[in-house]
């Protein structure tokens, strides 16, 4: 695990000294900011419904922004020949990847907790502000992330273009976020499957406050898969 | 075989039709310095990316210190210190910053990554800039930047594709020198064009064409095997300043007896001709002496040539049809 967590490390620190990171934080920031007061004040009403709705839209963005770099880099800078000839096997070099795009979620995720305070002190006398479904929301949102991640660094391991890893990320995690919206209008055996499918199906679910064991085993499926993915495509780069 | 560093056997890469390696064996023992040669193409950093883990041989085997790199590439490739044919770094890291990951990736114990990182640094002369982003580092620097990360965890064997490429005159000295160094205690193993470097750093010389081993010697043999018996360079001129024509002095030098071929070369200035004899098993100087006195010549110079590992060099590697 050392190979991992020294290139989770570099490419943690690497990160925060790119222009693109504030660039994406700042405008994930921007637009999250919006989602927690526009229910605040149009609709008057102190919850982070409103948030947490939107938010995995965001991340079908915001994801595949951060892992777009990752890999894609590595090929274009020609380091990648460096990673595949250190004592390190393949799958740890998708891990170390995984926990430093991760890590960059959490800041994110980190920066709108004061959002979280804010409309929670705002809220009138009378029943308490309930924070149980807003700490499920955020494990939710980071359990959202690790599955994105997954599909936003194989995207970014297919080319050397940074490019084509946002698009081939962005495709692939709103494929999983859009899978159940026609679900209503289509048989209901099918529209389950599809439902299943759902990133955000599962996320509504845990944002509930109910974390059912369905819903991990489905995030960390999708994860391992596509770690699985990157691990194989980076592998192949030694043909 | 056990004990030797470098196993080769039968290697085969192919990238889609074109055939890089055709069957490529050797063995290098431990401790010897090994120089590799061959055009642009040979199939030298395929050899070596193979060797070091970045690529798959399509078939054959490859052993680092009897670790097949494809059945046990971690271990194999902790053996391995190697750098690359165009040295990538991450070029937004400072230099210590850099050395410090790749010590931490390397498994470097942490109680032996300063020691380690210090001597690194100290042997490739990187105390000014440690503290400098590899982005702004003239190319010597980033080369030594490329060579301490190849010998930071003390590896047994050192893969260098092209160590020297690109460096100056003064930069490709202290890298030669650096190496032999290193090849004190450690195998390596380094590719180049540059021929003298191989007759400056190296034990031995592999030459390699078209994806096969076509030489395997000594520098020394090779410079001497490529020419049956040997060639003099011989510089004469006129005895009374008298005109000389280059086409009649030729034909005196090759109507000798024991010579096999002569060839203009550089003279010593008006009114000298050089010539380049080359003969067979005998000795021609004493016939030379009296045929040239014979035909009114003086002799100012007569000197061995050695076939130079040039020759060797492009005798081996020149492609037959284009040679014709």
């Amino acid at each position: 695990m050392n190979g991992a967590i020294a290139i989770a490390r570099r490419e943690f620190k690497t990160f925060f000294n790119s222009p693109i990171a504030y660039i994406v934080l700042g405008g994930f920031l921007l637009l999250a900011g919006w989602l927690f007061f526009s229910t605040l004040f149009l609709a008057g009403q102190a919850s982070l419904r409103g948030f947490f709705g939107l938010a995995p839209v965001l991340f079908v963005v915001l994801v595949p922004a951060i892992t777009m770099r990752a890999l894609a880099e590595e090929r274009k800078s020609g380091t990648l020949e460096l990673l595949l000839t250190l004592p390190v096997p393949d799958w740890q070099v998708a891990l170390g990847k995984f926990f430093a795009s991760l890590g960059m979620v959490a800041v994110g995720l980190a920066c709108t907790l004061p959002y979280a305070f804010s409309v929670a002190v705002l809220t009138g006398p009378g029943p308490a502000f309930d924070w149980g479904p807003v700490v499920a929301g955020y494990l939710g949102l980071l359990l959202l992330a690790s599955a994105f991640i997954g599909l936003g660094l194989w995207g970014s391991a297919l080319s050397k273009n940074q490019i084509v890893g946002f698009i081939v990320g962005l495709v692939l995690c709103f494929a999983f976020y859009f899978v159940d919206k026609f679900a209503p209008l289509l048989p209901d055996a099918l529209g389950q499957v599809l439902q299943f499918l759902s990133v955000d199906y599962h996320f509504e679910n845990i944002a509930r406050g109910v974390i059912d064991t369905r819903d991990l085993v489905f995030y960390l499926t999708l994860t391992v898969a596509g770690l699985l993915l990157t691990t194989q495509t980076v592998g192949g780069a030694r043909q | 075989m056990p004990g030797s560093m470098i196993h080769i056997e039968g290697l085969v890469k192919r990238y889609g039709t074109t055939e890089a390696l055709k069957g490529l064996s050797f063995e290098v023992p431990r401790g010897q310095v090994v120089g590799f040669l061959g055009p642009n193409g040979a199939g030298k950093s395929t050899t070596m990316k193979i060797l070091a883990g970045s690529l798959r041989p399509t078939s054959g085997r490859a052993l680092v210190a009897g670790l097949d790199v494809q059945e046990d590439p971690v271990a194999a490739r902790r053996r391995i210190g190697y750098l690359p044919e165009n040295n990538p770094l991450y070029e937004d890291m400072m230099v210590v910053e850099y050395l410090r990951f790749i010590a931490e990736v390397r498994g470097v114990p942490p109680a032996e990554r300063r020691a380690k990182l210090q001597r690194a640094v100290e042997s490739c002369g990187l105390g000014q800039v440690i503290g400098k982003d590899i982005g702004q580092l003239s190319r010597g620097f980033r080369q030594r930047v490329g060579l301490a990360q190849a010998i930071l965890h003390d590896p047994d064997l050192l893969i260098l594709d092209e160590p020297t490429a690109g460096l100056d005159p003064n930069q490709i000295v202290e890298i030669r020198s650096l190496i032999r160094e290193l090849g004190r205690e450690k195998t390596v193993i380094l590719s180049t064009h540059i021929l003298s470097e191989v007759q400056t750093t190296c034990s031995r010389v592999l030459i390699i064409n078209d994806g096969r081993l076509v030489a395997d010697d000594t520098p020394e043999h090779l410079t001497q095997a490529s020419e049956g018996g040997g060639a003099l360079h011989v510089v004469v001129a006129a005895r009374h300043g008298q005109l000389l024509e280059v086409s009649r002095v030729r034909d005196v030098l090759a109507g000798m007896p024991g010579v096999t071929g002569v060839e203009q070369a550089d003279a010593d200035g008006p009114g000298t001709f050089g010539f380049e004899v080359r003969f067979g098993n005998e000795d021609v100087r004493r016939t030379l002496f009296d045929v040239v006195v014979q035909n009114d010549l003086v002799l100012l110079e007569v000197r061995r040539t050695q076939a130079s590992l040039e020759d060797t060099f492009r005798k081996l590697t020149m492609d037959p049809r284009r040679a014709a």
